[in-house]
């Protein structure tokens, strides 16, 4: 920001920006400078949702691009835990059918609401049905099913985490912020549900999730976490414009 | 005209201004790059610019502060609460195979007392930005004696010490929902606030687990020993109207099914009425 009291040094900067992916945040502080940045700001809200330009599943940018990755995660989980109820592995007790399926349900009623809230608030830009890859998890055995469950509900909790900041802060965003607060507490419950089921008396808040130190949960930055979901959605998932 | 006797002047009713603007260098820089443009009859409008951007952001940085007391004063209420725990009862209140359950929550709730101890200050100076003092506990919730004892039993059953172990958790998920809103002027406080607030709901389901209950919220259901205080934890729970969309409109599955799946923020004063009861 300090550029921005020398005109000339400011357009550098600007161009400099707009050559990188940029945040919503950076963006709104260059808000000032005028209609050429407006224009490249609808070009880059402009984004393709489907495979067509070989750059994946475009996610979009902006408050819109942010629910569409958290659409994304919750199709997967939803996805996931569909196919753990309908195929369940062996020894599944009465307890643990009944915590998967509460799970399956929250998970495809938050996928429902981002898909809802979507369609209303950007008509249009709503990412496609994705095709999950579960090619790596046997559905038959417990530890498989649990393990991959808590990679979920961890990497959900750490998503929405990050994401909570790169809303905008005021309006729409603010609403956003608060429908993140209200499904990633629910999120954290599952994990350590799963975490409960699968290990040690601490494990649903382990030193490997929560640091010892400060007591903080895990945290990830969308690219982050997209790297870490692609492996199980065969579209490639392109996060390029979220925010930053 | 010079600046620095305006500024002496606003030291009169506000001594801390230098304060302010001293910690605002880069707006000091920006003004002083006006000045050699600007006409001199111009200055006082950039001084009010400068002056208006240091007070704004001195705003946003309190009502952080402020926020962050407010959770200071729960994780207090939570540290100290789980310390007295461990101890009741020669050690015996908590059997041994839930030691390590509080004793895992415990030290987290240390961790943020800590944590918030050392970042209110980072936010400036002056009373506002002082961490709140160490309150004063009774969890029997009798005020010290002043009145009758809401959970005469706490430290002593440890039936009901988990149902306000359970009380605690759920609240302070609520609580630092409710707060998100007022800390996106800090993204990094915003971020450690996030991450605090999905580690109560993890000690939540935990201990809601303990007590027989699903990890999540049903309804408004609380259940514990004493519904004087647990409906007022739980009153609001059974929301299914989030950003304007009506359960139906997201939803074919059943309120109850819905409220399931989404936790609701609690307002401060109510965040504070209910942990007043074991304050004095």
């Amino acid at each position: 920001m300090t550029k921005i009291a020398n005109p000339d040094e400011k357009n550098a900067g600007l161009i400099k920006t707009i050559a990188q992916p940029v945040g919503r945040r950076s963006f709104l502080k260059y808000t000032g400078a005028g209609a050429a940045l407006s224009t490249l700001l609808i070009v880059g809200c402009d984004n393709d949702d489907d495979d067509m330009n070989g750059d994946g599943v475009n996610l979009g940018s902006g408050d819109i691009g942010i629910l569409n990755y958290a659409y994304a995660l919750e199709q997967l989980e939803s996805a996931f835990y569909t196919q753990v109820i309908s195929t369940k592995f062996t020894g599944m007790t009465a307890m643990e059918t009944e915590i998967l399926t509460e799970i399956r349900d929250n998970e495809m009623i938050h996928r429902d609401f981002l898909k809802a809230a979507i369609n209303a608030k950007a008509p249009g830009s709503i990412i496609p049905n994705l095709t999950p890859n579960f090619t790596a998890i046997d559905f038959t055995n417990r530890n498989s099913v649990l393990t991959t469950a808590r990679t979920f509900e961890d990497l959900g909790v750490s998503a929405y985490n990050g994401a909570g900041k790169l809303f905008t802060d005021t309006g729409l965003g603010l609403d956003l912020l608060l429908i993140g607060g209200k499904i990633v507490s629910v999120e954290a419950r599952h994990a350590a549900m799963i975490r409960q089921l699968l290990g040690s008396a601490t494990a649903f808040a382990g030193d490997d999730v929560v640091s010892a130190d400060k007591g903080l949960d895990v945290i990830r930055m969308p690219m982050e976490v997209l790297a870490l979901a692609q492996p199980f959605i065969t579209e490639k998932i392109n996060g390029n414009n979220l925010p930053k | 005209m010079n600046l620095f006797n305006i500024i002496q002047e606003i030291e009169n009713f506000d001594p801390e201004v230098a304060g302010r603007l001293d910690s605002r260098r880069r707006v000091f820089k920006h003004f002083a790059g006006f000045g050699k443009k600007l006409a001199l009859t111009a200055v006082p409008l950039a001084l009010g610019s400068m002056l208006n951007k240091a007070y704004a952001q001195t705003n946003m940085k309190q009502q952080v502060a402020e926020v962050l007391n407010f959770a200071l004063t729960l994780e207090y209420l939570e540290d100290e609460f789980y310390k007295a725990g461990l101890m009741a009862m020669s050690g015996n209140l908590i059997p041994a195979a839930d030691k390590p359950i509080f004793q895992q929550i415990g030290k987290h709730e240390t961790a943020h007392v800590n944590f918030l101890k050392a970042t209110i200050p980072t936010l400036g100076t002056g009373a506002a930005f002082t961490p709140v003092a160490k309150p004063n506990v009774d969890y029997t919730g009798s005020k010290n004696g002043s009145r009758a004892a809401l959970l005469p039993t706490v430290m002593t059953d440890y039936n009901t010490f988990k149902a306000v172990a359970q009380a605690f958790e759920d609240t302070g998920v609520r609580a630092y929902k409710g707060q998100a809103a007022n800390l996106v002027s800090e993204n990094a406080i915003l971020d450690a606030a996030l991450q605090i607030h999905s580690v109560e709901a993890r000690h939540a389901a935990e201990i809601r687990r303990l007590n027989g209950k699903k990890p999540w919220i049903e309804g408004n259901d609380g259940g514990g020993p004493a519904p004087g205080i647990t409906n007022a934890i739980y009153a609001g729970e059974e929301n299914t109207v989030h950003a304007g969309f009506t359960r139906a409109q997201y939803t074919t599955m059943s309120d109850t099914a819905a409220t399931r799946a989404f936790d609701e923020p609690l307002a401060k004063e109510t965040v504070l009425a209910i942990a007043g009861n074991f304050i004095y």
